[in-house]
């Protein structure tokens, strides 16, 4: 703490459990209380380490006596077909891969959009308003399939498209789906910025799109940064989905194996390799859930 | 501190004079919410270099005088002139016009997701078209010579009240503003805080700044104002020097009120 600044602040409390205080040693009592804290957090872990391993063992020895193991695992566990399909379906992957990149680019795009539109005041936009207010309430409201045979089979049939590969329409469909939701999310971060922000902003001179680029939408996003990652979490695996337009991405790949073998290893296969695309993102969502909540109630323990 | 140069696109006229020309003239500017008369009929002129200052109950409607001014709330009749300019004509550029005035707000109302450098010099950057580079010098002398040199990278929630506070009237100063607008600035501070705040608001006076300050402090009142307003129930009751308003009040109810607040 640099206590250069005339007026600086007294007595800013110090990082919780920070140690290297150098004048002071801790009182039996309060090293009494760590030993009990030490403890109990001991027995804590070996408790839950105790139960995951019985709860397992049960959960395997269930599944592994059950009558029909053998055959469930001849023709879903099959690791030569396993083996066999995955190429085939890692090259599918990566067709998912690229329609996510630009579903998500889309999405940004096209829900900023939305959200701005839907948060326009002031008579003259009504239209967009309602346009926007409609659009977010028929695509949350619409199963994301229909979505994509309306798209993938309805736009094409119009004949004033060129003739595009599947997967472009099916990208399309999931950007137009997901563009609701995180419209949604992000007029919600939005709306959570303080007005007295915008009042601030507006004082200074700066315009209404200009307040809305550089002080509300930046911390509205801020707000709103956990349910936006989750939101590209599901979008991982269901630009799956564009699949039923007949792209060859991992799960059609996966199908076509599955055809010629009579065996589902390679939809297994497919699902661990979804699962391995999206895991290190779920895990970087949940951190920095974590580390957002933690710096909102800093200096709480509750 | 008449400002020429870089900040006044709406009024290409008036800022010749040098001496004492007026800078904001109030004529019976009226606004209710609702039901709620809330200014009725506040007229009220501002000489250059003049501090003003508003005194009178919560409720007596020094908020909303200063939130018709910066066009923040429309008014219901009456006018409000600007260095000549008659800003409450709707055909008037309101961004324009709220870049000439500077103000501070009772919560700081800094931007939490900008340094404190970035929002000292936002409005310089993007409202007056000031090079980046000019800006941040200007801004870090500024910071430095109130004592927050250090601060000039941090976030505005690493700051004290008080810090927050100098730099939100850094905010509103930095681009020489006509008039400077100062609402209950020191209300939301700890008593430790107030005092480097007010000597700020003071030092900003004494170098010649236009300003109009609500507040609640009337030791400071005194010290500080060239004249002091006393409004009562949405209209200027009395007005005067502070020895008048303060030594000998004309009115019963700006006794009442004085005797009020300061026997606390």
């Amino acid at each position: 703490m640099t206590d250069g600044a005339p007026g600086a602040t007294h007595g800013a409390p110090g990082m919780p459990g920070a140690s290297g205080h150098h004048d002071w040693e801790p009182s039996d009592l309060e090293l009494d209380r760590r030993r009990y804290r030490k403890r109990a957090s001991a027995r804590s872990v070996l408790i839950a380490a105790v139960s995951t391993l019985v709860f397992t063992a049960v959960v395997w020895v269930a599944l592994v006596n059950s009558p029909g193991w053998d055959a469930v695992k001849e023709s879903f566990f099959n690791l030569e077909i396993g083996r066999d399909s995955f190429p085939d379906v890692l090259e599918g992957l990566w067709l998912n891969i690229r329609a996510l990149f630009f579903a998500v680019i889309g999405v940004a795009v096209l829900g900023t959009l939305l959200a701005v539109m839907r948060s326009l005041r002031g008579p003259v936009w009504f239209p967009l308003r309602a346009i926007a207010t409609i659009y977010t309430d028929m695509f949350r409201g619409m199963p994301v399939l229909i979505v994509l045979y309306l798209v993938g089979f309805g736009i094409p049939a119009l004949d004033i498209f060129p003739r595009l590969p599947a997967a472009v329409w099916g990208t399309i469909a999931i950007t137009l789906c997901y563009s609701a939701y995180v419209a949604e999310v992000l007029r919600a971060g939005m709306e959570a910025v303080h007005p007295s922000q915008r009042v601030a902003a507006r004082s200074l001179g700066l315009s209404h799109g200009e307040t809305l680029r550089l002080v509300v939408i930046p911390q509205g996003l801020r707000k709103v940064v956990p349910p936006l990652m989750n939101d590209f979490v599901s979008m991982q695996k269901d630009v799956g989905l564009i699949s039923i337009l007949g792209a060859v991405d991992a799960i059609r790949a996966a199908q076509i194996d599955v055809a010629a073998t009579y065996n589902f290893t390679p939809y297994v296969v497919a699902a661990l390799l979804f699962i391995a695309l999206s895991l290190p993102f779920i895990r970087l969502t949940d951190y920095v859930s974590k580390r957002m909540a933690q710096r909102e109630q800093m200096g709480g323990t509750v | 501190m008449s400002d020429s140069s870089s900040s006044s696109p709406a009024s290409p006229a008036s800022s010749a004079s040098p001496e004492r020309s007026t800078v904001l003239a109030l004529e019976g500017v009226r606004k209710s919410f609702g039901d709620n008369l809330v200014l009725r009929g506040v007229d009220l002129e501002i000489a250059s270099h003049e501090v003003v200052v508003v005194i009178g109950a919560s409720g007596s409607g020094k908020s909303t005088l200063m939130r018709t001014i910066n066009l923040i709330e429309q008014i219901d009749d009456g006018r409000i002139v600007l260095g000549g300019d008659d800003i409450t004509d709707p055909r008037v550029d309101v961004d324009a016009t709220r870049a000439r005035i500077g103000v501070v707000f009772q919560h700081f109302n800094l931007f939490p997701h900008m340094k404190v450098i970035d929002n000292v010099t936002l409005a310089a950057r993007r409202v007056h078209g000031m090079p980046a580079a000019d800006a941040r010098a200007r801004g870090e002398e500024m910071l430095e010579r109130i004592g927050l040199g250090e601060k000039v990278d941090d976030y505005p929630d690493r700051l004290s009240g008080g810090q927050q506070q100098r730099v939100a009237i850094v905010r509103a100063i930095l681009t020489d503003p006509e008039l400077l607008l100062l609402d209950e600035i020191t209300s939301a501070l700890d008593p430790m805080l107030v005092g480097e705040v007010l000597d700020l608001v003071r030092s900003l006076g004494d170098s010649g700044s236009t300003i109009l300050m609500a507040t609640h402090e009337m030791s400071f009142a005194r010290d500080v104002a060239d004249r002091v307003v006393f409004m009562h129930q949405g209209r200027i009751l009395e007005q005067g020097t502070p020895e008048e308003i303060f030594g000998s009040p004309r009115e019963e109810a700006t006794r009442e009120f004085l005797a009020r607040v300061m026997h606390r």
